[in-house]
């Protein structure tokens, strides 16, 4: 996927204006947090849980080596191949090469955004290989040659007239104002595809050491069909994925669903264990798990290691302010939101992502709804230092700090100065209170004014206070 | 090389070698036992509340439920569902119990073996009933194959009342249970029919597996 993330600001101003996106966007804020909030509600030990859920990923992380071997071990015990991939191009590699060895000529994909971060479907095509997304969004984006705008509703930008449109243009039918029929068709297409695919493409919610198991977690069934069908099988996952046992898992199957869509339980909760058994009657011949790196193991240790607790649930960016007023496609990569501020600058570099972990009011809304309690404002701030270190904030944040921290380190000069910025702001205020143009301050007062200070400074105020108690 | 390169990354953020054999043995150690972590007391009822739950959460999840005491009922429950839908052919699994069913007086075609595409409706099985969630659990086997539960437009599960447990570990125990050594090839977890809300965020029912889950829940 091209980067566009260094655009964040322009992207963002178009995407406030743009009617129909703002439009899309109300669904989501209507929608997802109150689900979520619904579903929390009704399960009084949700808190316990997260608590629980954190220290087990700390747990992990711990031996992440160790619970590694343990899973590749008992794949290749159920039949399976296991492929390390440190690189998002070695990963596109060796899934061609397994493409490949089956001759594959088309491949279906059930949801999964690894396979968009390693930009998969590109490479494929370019190699003579059609990828079909089965995921009903997904399979939606593909027609449009669009990109998710978020990692589980990805089709959230749009509207169901452009779906209309969509499917009317290349699935050559009437168009239709109703989703039931839009989906119907979709169905009806993609049974084909399903059918006729050589090698399934799935990711993966969680992979079990114990068992050597993945799982994959969907309300639609295409995720399914996708791996039952072909003859070959591929999850590609990351690294982080893995858990210890069954019951591990399941500890974040209670939180997943619930800080998703706020459904008690996804529909289609799939273990897959290897290839089909030898009296089995339907199922993969083959069984490959494409474990992803591409920057994960670099986190074990560092300032950013509690993002690798992240189990994709999506509810950061369904409660973040930012989000919900400019969209995921304005982040301008694969994962957006409060976690993909912190993952982008580390998957992509600080110098092309570094707007992101800015665009934020640190108002702590992710974290709190954070099923594995990820510090993410801590982590974004991170970010901020670490870009300003690498001297790549721009110009006027750095003269502005600059010129900020001159008058910090000069304490009677500061007051001297803030008391006389208080009187000139309340003059300039005049009766209403209210500043509607500001020097050097229009990115504020071009959109709303700037209330006047109501009194003296904190600090007048404070030295005042501390001579009337000495006096009393 | 891939491999090492991503353990070297890893074991240089935890500030040591290769895993010593004490730190691999407390892995193994925590590996073994199947040690739950919480479980919430909605998943601890006694068997008759969760049989109740169950029913309740299923329901939620808009599965049809139609409760019945003994197996002789099965065949007429299936045919008047299939028939007020007008849905004449059946492809169902080949579990024991399945098996002993007499079709001959139904006017309904019943064909076993896989799931294709197109077909009307399928019966299978349940292993087990997940009260905490209304969830059903199946798994692959020879008589039990996968694509039954997911290219049909309608499917029919058969569950014992007796197979209903509280929450998803007690369920992945009687698993253990049943198939000693390594789990099957794929062991689904199914909490009412297939849906998407992709479009607006518009819930619809039916988006690539069944458009209707029914349960039948036999008494004895």
């Amino acid at each position: 996927m091209q980067i566009n993330s260094p655009q964040f600001k322009e992207s963002s101003r178009i995407a406030l204006q743009d009617v129909n996106l703002q439009k899309a966007l109300g669904n989501l804020k209507a929608g997802f947090p109150t689900k979520r909030a619904t579903a929390v509600a009704r399960l009084p030990e949700f808190d316990q849980l997260r608590d629980e859920a954190a220290t087990l990923k700390n747990h992990i992380i711990e031996n992440l080596d160790i619970y590694l071997e343990e899973f590749e071990i008992n794949v290749i015990k159920n039949g399976g191949h296991v492929h390390w991939c440190r690189t998002a191009d070695d990963a596109c590699q060796t899934i061609l090469d397994i493409c490949k060895e089956v001759d594959a000529k088309t491949v279906t994909k059930g949801k999964s955004m690894v396979t968009e971060e390693i930009n998969l479907n590109d490479f494929l095509e370019k190699n003579g290989i059609e990828p079909v997304e089965t995921d009903l969004g997904e399979y939606i984006l593909q027609l449009r040659g669009d990109h998710p705008s978020h990692i589980i509703a990805p089709a959230i930008h749009l509207n169901l007239e452009d779906v209309s449109e969509i499917f009317h243009e290349k699935h050559k039918r009437p168009k239709s104002d109703d989703p039931a029929v839009l989906m119907q068709e979709a169905r009806e297409i993609l049974r084909t595809k399903f059918v006729a695919a050589d090698v399934g493409i799935t990711g993966a919610n969680f992979c079990v050491a114990e068992t050597g198991s993945t799982l994959i977690v969907t309300n639609e069934g295409n995720g399914d069909l996708t791996q039952t069908l072909p003859k070959t099988h591929i999850v590609v996952t990351s690294i982080e994925k893995v858990v210890p046992t069954l019951e591990d898992m399941t500890l974040f199957l209670r939180l997943l669903a619930r800080s998703a869509t706020g459904q008690e339980f996804s529909v289609y909760n799939t273990l897959s264990t290897g290839p089909k058994r030898a009296d089995d009657q339907d199922g993969p011949e083959n069984f490959h798990v494409v474990l992803v790196d591409n920057g994960r193991s670099e986190m074990v240790g560092g300032e950013l290691q509690d993002m690798l607790r992240c189990i994709r649930c999506s509810a950061c960016m369904n409660h973040c302010p930012v989000y919900g007023a400019v969209g995921g496609h304005s982040y301008g990569w694969v994962y957006p939101g409060p976690m993909g501020s912190v993952l982008t600058p580390q998957m992509i570099g600080i110098e092309q992502a570094g707007l992101l972990p800015n665009a934020s009011t640190f108002c702590g809304k992710c974290e709190s709804v954070c099923p594995v309690r990820i510090p993410l404002p801590k982590l974004m701030r991170h970010w901020r230092e670490n870009e300003f270190s690498k001297h790549l904030s721009p110009k006027a944040v750095r003269w502005g700090l600059g010129s900020w921290a001159f008058f910090a380190k000069r304490p009677r000069l500061y007051r001297w100065l803030s008391r006389g910025s208080n009187t000139v702001m309340r003059l300039m205020a005049g009766k209403k209170g209210k500043i509607t143009k500001l020097p050097l301050g229009s990115g504020w007062t071009n959109f709303r004014d700037m209330p006047a200070p109501s009194g003296r400074t904190f600090m007048d105020q404070y030295q005042s206070r501390q001579a009337a108690e000495k006096q009393s | 090389m891939s491999k090492a390169e991503i353990f070297g990354n890893i074991r240089r953020g935890l500030k040591r070698g290769e895993p010593t054999d004490a730190q691999r043995a407390s892995v193994a150690a925590r590996l073994k036992p199947h040690h739950n972590n919480l479980i919430p007391k909605r998943a601890q009822l006694p068997h008759a509340q969760q049989v109740a739950l169950f029913v309740e959460m299923a329901e939620e999840a808009a599965a049809e439920i139609i409760e019945i005491n003994n197996g002789s009922e099965i065949v007429g429950e299936v045919c008047r569902w299939l028939q007020h839908q007008n849905i004449n052919t059946l492809t169902t699994a080949t579990a024991p119990i399945l098996n002993e069913l007499e079709w001959d007086q139904s006017t309904i075609n019943v064909l076993s073996g896989v799931g294709h595409a197109g077909d009307a409706a399928s019966l299978t099985t349940a292993f087990a009933g997940i009260a905490e969630t209304g969830t059903l659990m199946l798994y692959s086997r020879p008589e039990s194959p996968t694509t039954l539960n997911f290219l049909p437009d309608n499917h029919i599960v058969l569950l014992k009342k007796s197979d209903i447990v509280g929450p998803y570990e007690d369920a992945w125990g009687k698993l253990r249970e049943a198939i000693p050594g390594n789990l099957p090839r794929t062991v689904n977890l199914i909490t009412g029919p297939s849906r998407s809300a992709d479009i607006e965020q518009r819930l619809q029912m039916g988006a690539h597996g069944p458009k209707r889950l029914l349960i039948l829940l036999l008494t004895n």
